[in-house]
């Protein structure tokens, strides 16, 4: 809203301005009485012979002007325009907006409410549902974890069958829904460097390898005392806490010596954030397509 | 008037020309600087802390804002896309505002909390490995150079003597809160609070 005194400045100088265009109109107009002969010339003179015509306008021209004048006028009373006036159709940007997008709504709702309140896990042998869902994928999800759904280093591979947080549907549903936030504290300090290397090279034993330095009983022993509370006794993990399986090769933020050992050391903090303004059905559909991935995934490599 | 009186001095031309062209923004722009919604900050909005203001700096210094906007139109494809429309009192705050007029990347308008931290430092040491078509470039230094902290204070002070409302308690903390911490930490401070001030805004 522009106060009283800067509105009437605002409204002044359109009014004025438009006043001053039918003016100049009506002077062009009456110069041509006076000046019918084409030959009639400015009165200047260069290089001795070049002269300047004073034509009057062209009628279409003329006309022309005379119609954008009228439409401004138009335009001001339908339209806000002058200051604070709303215009005679009340039209905002924002009215605009919120009817289109209001359209759209409706539009979607009327193909999401064939999936709402469906179980993700039956939306996944649903075509449609499954192609929505990989829409939905490409569009929040895939900066992350991929645009096949393997993630990377740090952003979990969503097509291997193992989950963090759980791969029940409910789960993923919640996962998606309120994100998560996976803490695993460092550990430099209460371990050293020899206690690192020992920790490490028993996680690496874990799944089936030797590690190149450090002692396996010993890791063990610190396993016991310190990672076996989230981990588990048997190290395959916790998905309450998403602690990851430590048993199956699989690794969120790499399995060679140096990066366990990093990680032990260091900590990890992973972040994912939620996605709960997505609305419930969109997020079962994104489930349903999670799943599905997991699924043929599984299937393909099973021989 | 005959208008070879006009044409015939320069100076009376040049007076009147000013006049004609300097009309449409009398009437568009003079009175926006003199609207409260536009001049007032949104309900939320808040001065950057001391982190976000280095990391503002660091996002002009390497031009950011030559392929990201921060600026969402009313318009339904980009609200879909990129959260609620930007509202003038957003930016209250923003010396220069950094509305950008180009987007060879997306819009960072409400970028904030989009990705974790980790993906934002990630990506911004090389886009690439997040996203394999991306054809941002990579800022590792960032990572390597150190904020000077005894500069910050000044800047906020600066900020202050232009209508920021920074506490002398803020202003006397600013080089504790940026000490030690990268460009890159900075930058992904900046990233993060973008457009987070208000749930309604998502």
């Amino acid at each position: 809203m522009l106060t009283s005194g800067i509105n009437l400045f605002v409204v002044a100088l359109t009014v004025l301005n438009t006043v001053a265009a039918v003016w100049l109109l009506v002077w062009m107009r009456k110069r041509r009485g006076e000046s019918q002969r084409t030959e009639d010339t400015t009165g200047h003179v260069w290089d001795g012979d070049l002269r300047e015509y004073n034509n009057p306008l062209p009628r279409w021209w003329l006309w022309l002007f005379v119609l954008s004048v009228l439409f401004a006028v138009a335009y001001a009373v339908l339209y806000p325009t002058l200051g604070n006036s709303k215009g005679a159709l009340g039209w905002t940007q924002i009215k605009q907006w919120e009817q289109l997008q209001a359209e759209q709504e409706k539009q979607a709702q009327v193909i999401l409410a064939k999936f709402a309140d469906r179980e993700p896990d039956d939306l996944a042998d649903d075509e449609q549902a499954v192609a929505i869902g990989r829409n939905l994928f490409a569009n929040n999800c895939a900066a992350c974890h991929g645009s096949d759904g393997r993630g990377g280093s740090g952003f979990p591979n969503l097509t291997d069958g193992d989950w963090l947080w759980g791969g029940e549907p409910a789960l993923i549903q919640t996962s998606i829904a309120y994100g998560r936030m996976g803490v695993m504290a460092p550990w430099a300090e209460v371990l050293g460097d020899k206690g690192l290397d020992d920790a490490a090279a028993y996680v690496m034993s874990l799944s089936g390898r030797k590690a190149p330095k450090g002692d396996v009983l010993a890791g063990q022993q610190h396993f016991a005392n310190f990672c076996a509370a989230c981990h588990g006794a048997d190290a395959k993990g916790m998905t309450a806490v998403g602690a990851p399986n430590l048993t199956d090769n699989i690794w969120l933020h790499g399995g060679s010596m140096e990066a366990i050992r990093y990680t032990i050391a260091n900590g990890r903090q992973n972040v994912m954030p939620a996605q709960e303004h997505l609305g419930d059905t969109r997020i079962r559909l994104l489930a349903a397509y999670v799943i599905s991935m997991g699924a043929t995934r599984v299937a393909q490599l099973e021989p | 008037m005959k208008h070879d009186v006009i044409e015939k001095n320069v100076g009376l031309l040049g007076i009147l020309v000013a006049i004609v062209i300097s009309i449409g923004g009398l009437v568009e722009i003079v009175p926006l600087t003199m609207t409260a919604e536009i001049t007032n900050p949104a309900p939320g909005i808040k001065p950057y802390p001391a982190l976000q203001l280095e990391g503002r700096d660091i996002y002009i210094r390497e031009g950011c804002y030559v392929c990201h906007s921060q600026m969402i139109r009313p318009l339904r494809g980009e609200v879909e896309r990129y959260g609620h429309y930007s509202l003038a009192g957003e930016s209250v705050y923003d010396r220069p505002f950094q509305f950008g007029s180009k987007r060879t990347g997306p819009d960072l308008a409400r970028v904030g909390g989009k990705y974790s931290d980790e993906w934002q430092r990630l990506h911004l040491m090389n886009p690439r490995d997040l996203v394999p078509e991306s054809n941002m470039p990579g800022f590792p230094w960032l990572a390597d150079a150190k904020i000077d902290a005894s500069v910050t204070p000044k800047k906020l002070a600066a900020l202050r003597a232009l209508g920021h409302p920074y506490s002398d308690a803020e202003i006397a903390a600013a080089s504790a809160d940026v000490e030690g911490k990268t460009e890159m930490d900075a930058l992904i401070a900046y990233l993060q609070g973008l457009g987070t001030a208000s749930k309604e805004w998502k």
